[in-house]
């Protein structure tokens, strides 16, 4: 990767464009508004040439780093291989062409898609019906905390305002829980990395309204308690919400509908191979068990007895929904992505899914644990954490490491989380990775843990060939800098 | 086996299965209790080759119908430039992740900071995030910020002038995060003033929410708004379409403090309603109560000049239960679709797209009117999309469009209709709706 400097703002030149339109011949003019409605001077935008552009952003991408770039063994991220037949069929005209507010009559191939998508989601999570409007994981959380509370309403059971959450989960989940009014009660992990069920007990009570639960967790252990979780909350009242963001390595395995989970949300991003796009779009469809299935969110597809497929907007008395989540009706174009995948690995393919990705990280973390700390012993899942080098004593930490790794021209982990240790390196491989390279990745892994003994400045000082190196992120959150405009003023904006 | 996104041979499996110990692939599951396991095979597809994944998709699309599209109401049909998809398609932005690490994500990074840069430039705000899910979402967002701004006060007036779906996303944000909600109704198509300054006068609201352009699509004059919200020391959000801000009164023009919208008008493509972008963007005073993703400039080591998320400390990974919100991505790549569509078009570009859209859509309504089918509605000022009172039946109108491939007459009121004419629809096909609707409907009028 090479080093380039320049913004669009510094490549602009009064006079250059870059669009082509078509004549204006319809004889009006803007002006015709009345002055106090319009612009008094125009905003400050490049004005570049169309090569100008292409090139710029040709040169970003170039100080990437993605998928299709090399291993990006991010921890909880799944960063799987994103199929390009997924692209191919998402930019067909026939559905980026389609305005939200169409008529149903017209968009029946659209509504299809997602009546099918949410089946196939449905069957593979063992949950009775799914939403496929919300935009995100985190969103997906929301979502589904809302729909348990309307549950709880609905019921005129107003007094459940908790939420439980272990002190090992991702940092959604507590945040989500706070945007939808509900108090935060964390319950400890115990010495085997899982969720404390003695722990739990004395906080199940007539104020909680349930549970939320990642299954592997964090550390990449299954929560083998879970059906005694599951009973426990259920008899206080509560509901379980299963955080899908790991839900990758039970594919063709175990079913959260199964474990006993009420409410959870699925990452297509993740578990379904649309791509991150640099952090989104993405879309974190939520399942619901059959009781909670009239607290969905609007709008919904319905099908109707002639087989046609109309939305649903709610707006019938007596309605139950738990509101609207999203503008229209969720991420499309990403939906389609996800369907194209599930079509390609087809019922044959998505059993090995799961066990493959299982394989790898059980694999990285037996050919490691003797360089590196391993808390908790035994199977993994799809991922696992290291608690830093085995050997500490030179003084390298976890971030060090993360750092010498992008020279090795690796992706890090996902480091300094969960925040159970002090030293967390969280590693995830995917079922897309290859023995190669997994084992180019281990002999990486335990070079550097030799030279944290040999020469631990290296790493102290990593990254050394990386377009730039350690940034000062001190400065840049006490004196914010966060426009072009703003870096022009502190004169740090580069000549042409 | 073998499957095309799987690379491993059996051999692979079996040398990898004798590393870690297991003499099964079951066996990595023996920490499941036998009664979670699922022991069957999906009732799914069977797997697909590409090409049998095309016919699949081109049989899908054959049920839908390609319309002219003359509707708005949140959704634009504005030209897409062919260098936009192509950047956006690139797989080094593509296939990465959040720029956690910054010396690997410098292109994700400049992008964002330049979005931003852009988003406040049309806004007239000192800056803003790295986008957000949707309009909707950025809108309920802003709600939230305005109450956490305020600290004591936990009500916020929202103009019922809004787009019905933003209007309901923050309705079901605003229940469960315990806001109250009060509601500014619209007089003779735009925002009461009166009924605002009423609703200030409890002392009670933090902060009101009204449209740039309204549902109606009528450029509402905020003349004095900002005087009045901030004499109550309340805060001023105004709802916007970007694309029209190259050329209307800008919310920082009006005394705005936070601005949200959906950058979907610049150039994206409709999609069924997504991917888009929302955004938010804000004065700099509150800028350490905005929600989501922030890039910043510094330097490196080096002192080369650097891009780095920042003001971390208000995110949910840092502040759990404490954040300013729970999102914790962005719509990084539809930011990207917007940064490079200003980069084309330009302050001359944009508006140019805002003359065009003008001009159809003053060309489109003024024919309709005179055909008698339709009256103005209310009268006032509009940019590309308008409001007529339908004086036929609004089924019988929008059957009519149907029959000729045309979506449009949205109803937004008893009788009201929408229609919505950007830089991308010809004259002559204006010509022929017009001729059409007159020689189909003059009977039902």
């Amino acid at each position: 990767m090479k080093y380039y400097d320049k913004l669009i703002f510094e490549l602009s030149k009064e006079g250059r464009k870059g669009y082509s339109l078509p004549r204006n011949t319809w004889g009006r003019s803007l002006e015709e508004l009345p002055q106090g409605l319009r612009r008094s001077s125009g905003p400050c935008l490049p004005q570049v040439s169309e090569p100008d552009v292409v090139r710029h952003y040709t040169n970003l991408s170039q100080m990437n780093f993605g998928v299709d770039s090399g291993f990006y063994p991010l921890g909880s991220c799944t960063m799987k291989y994103n199929p390009k037949i997924n692209e191919e069929i998402a930019s067909m005209q026939e559905f980026s062409g389609l305005h939200p507010l169409q008529p149903a009559s017209s968009v029946q191939g659209a509504l299809m898609l997602y009546r099918d998508l949410a089946r196939a989601l449905s069957e593979i999570t063992g949950m009775a019906g799914f939403t496929l409007a919300p935009f995100a994981g985190a969103h997906g959380e929301l979502t589904g905390l809302m729909i348990i509370r309307s549950y709880h309403n609905s019921r005129g059971d107003f007094r459940r305002t908790r939420i439980i959450v272990p002190d090992s989960a991702h940092g959604t989940n507590p945040a989500s829980a706070a945007v939808c009014g509900l108090e935060v009660v964390q319950v400890k992990s115990n010495s085997a990395g899982l969720v404390d069920v003695a722990d739990l007990k004395p906080l199940l009570d007539d104020t909680v309204a349930g549970i939320m639960m990642t299954n592997p967790n964090t550390l990449g252990l299954f929560e083998k308690d879970i059906k005694e979780i599951a009973s426990l909350v259920h008899e206080c009242g509560g509901l379980l919400y299963y955080d899908g963001a790991n839900m990758n390595p039970l594919l063709g395995t175990v079913r959260p509908g199964d474990m006993g989970f009420d409410v959870m949300h699925l990452n297509l991003h993740k578990t379904f191979s649309t791509p991150h796009g640099g952090g989104g779009p993405g879309a974190g469809p939520v399942g619901v068990a059959a009781h909670l299935v009239p607290h969905l969110p609007v709008p919904r597809v319905c099908e109707g007895e002639d087989g046609a497929f109309h939305v649903d907007y709610g707006q019938c008395a007596g309605d139950t929904s738990c509101g609207r989540v999203s503008g229209f009706m969720g991420n499309f174009g990403v939906l389609l992505r996800a369907y194209s995948y599930v079509l390609a690995l087809g019922k044959q393919n998505i059993k090995m899914a799961g066990p493959l990705a299982v394989l790898g990280a059980n694999y990285i973390k037996e050919s490691l644990k003797d360089c590196f700390r391993l808390p908790v012993e035994g199977v993994c899942k799809h991922e696992f954490v290291f608690d830093g080098l085995a050997d500490q004593s030179s003084g390298v930490t976890t971030l060090d490491i993360a750092k010498r790794l992008l020279d090795y021209g690796y992706h890090a982990p996902t480091i300094y989380f969960p925040l159970l240790f002090h030293q967390s390196i969280m590693i995830e491989p995917t079922e897309t990775e290859s023995k190669e390279t997994l084992d180019g990745f281990i002999e990486v892994m335990r070079r550097i843990a030799g030279e944290a003994v040999a020469d631990p400045q290296i790493l102290k000082s990593a990254p050394h060939g990386t377009p730039v190196r350690r940034l000062d992120e001190v400065t840049a959150a006490r004196r914010p800098v966060l426009t072009y405009r703003a870096l022009a003023d502190a004169g740090l904006a580069a000549g042409r | 086996m073998g499957f095309a996104y799987f690379p491993h041979t059996d051999e692979d499996i079996r040398l990898m299965l004798e590393r870690v110990g297991a003499g099964r692939l079951e066996d990595l599951y023996s920490d499941v209790p036998s009664d979670v396991l699922y022991g069957k095979e999906y009732s799914l597809p069977d797997a697909m080759s590409e090409l049998e994944i095309r016919r699949y998709f081109s049989g899908l699309a054959s049920r839908n119908s390609k319309l002219l599209c003359l509707c708005g109401l949140g959704a634009y049909d504005h030209y897409s430039p062919s260098v936009a998809s192509s950047v956006i398609s690139r797989s080094e932005f593509q296939t990465a992740y959040t720029p956690y690490q910054p010396e690997v994500s410098q292109g994700t990074l400049r992008y964002i900071f330049e979005f931003q840069s852009m988003i406040a430039e049309l806004t007239g705000m000192d800056c803003a995030n790295a986008s957000m899910y949707d309009g909707a979402t950025s809108a309920a967002e802003a709600v939230i910020m305005a109450v956490s701004c305020a600290k004591k006060k936990t009500k916020v007036l929202v103009s019922e002038g809004l787009l019905p779906q933003v209007v309901d996303v923050v309705k079901t944000y605003a229940s469960y995060n315990g806001i109250e909600l009060g509601f500014i109704p619209c007089c003779g198509g735009v925002t009461s003033a009166d009924a605002m300054t009423e609703g200030l006068s409890g002392e009670d609201v933090a902060g009101i929410l009204v449209p740039g352009i309204n549902r109606y699509g009528i450029i509402e004059n905020l003349d004095g708004f900002a005087d009045e919200v901030h004499s109550h020391k309340a805060l001023l959000m105004v709802y916007s379409d970007p694309s029209s801000l190259a050329v209307i009164k800008t919310p920082g023009e009006w005394g705005a403090d936070i601005v949200c919208g959906d950058a979907q008008s610049l150039g994206m493509p409709l999609c069924f309603g997504g991917p888009y972008a929302g955004f938010l963007a804000c004065r700099q005073e509150f800028v350490r109560k905005l929600p989501g993703r922030i890039v910043g400039a510094t330097s490196d080591l080096d002192g080369k000049r650097a891009f780095v998320l920042t003001l971390q400390a208000r995110e949910q990974h840092i502040r759990r239960e404490k954040a300013t919100s729970n999102i914790c991505s962005n719509q990084s790549l539809m930011a990207l679709y917007a940064t490079v569509y200003m980069s084309l078009m330009g302050p001359e570009g944009l508006r140019e797209v805002n003359a065009l859209s003008y001009g159809g859509a003053h060309y489109l309504h003024d024919a309709l009117v005179d055909t008698g089918l339709f009256e103005d509605a209310f009268g006032k000022p509009f940019l590309k999309e308008f409001t007529l009172r339908a004086k036929v039946p609004v089924d019988s109108l929008q059957k009519a469009l149907l029959d000729i491939g045309v979506f449009g007459a949205v109803e937004v009121g008893d009788s009201l209709v929408n229609f919505c004419v950007t830089e991308k629809v010809a004259k002559e096909e204006l010509d022929r709706v017009v001729e059409h609707l007159k020689s189909v409907l003059y009977e039902v009028l």
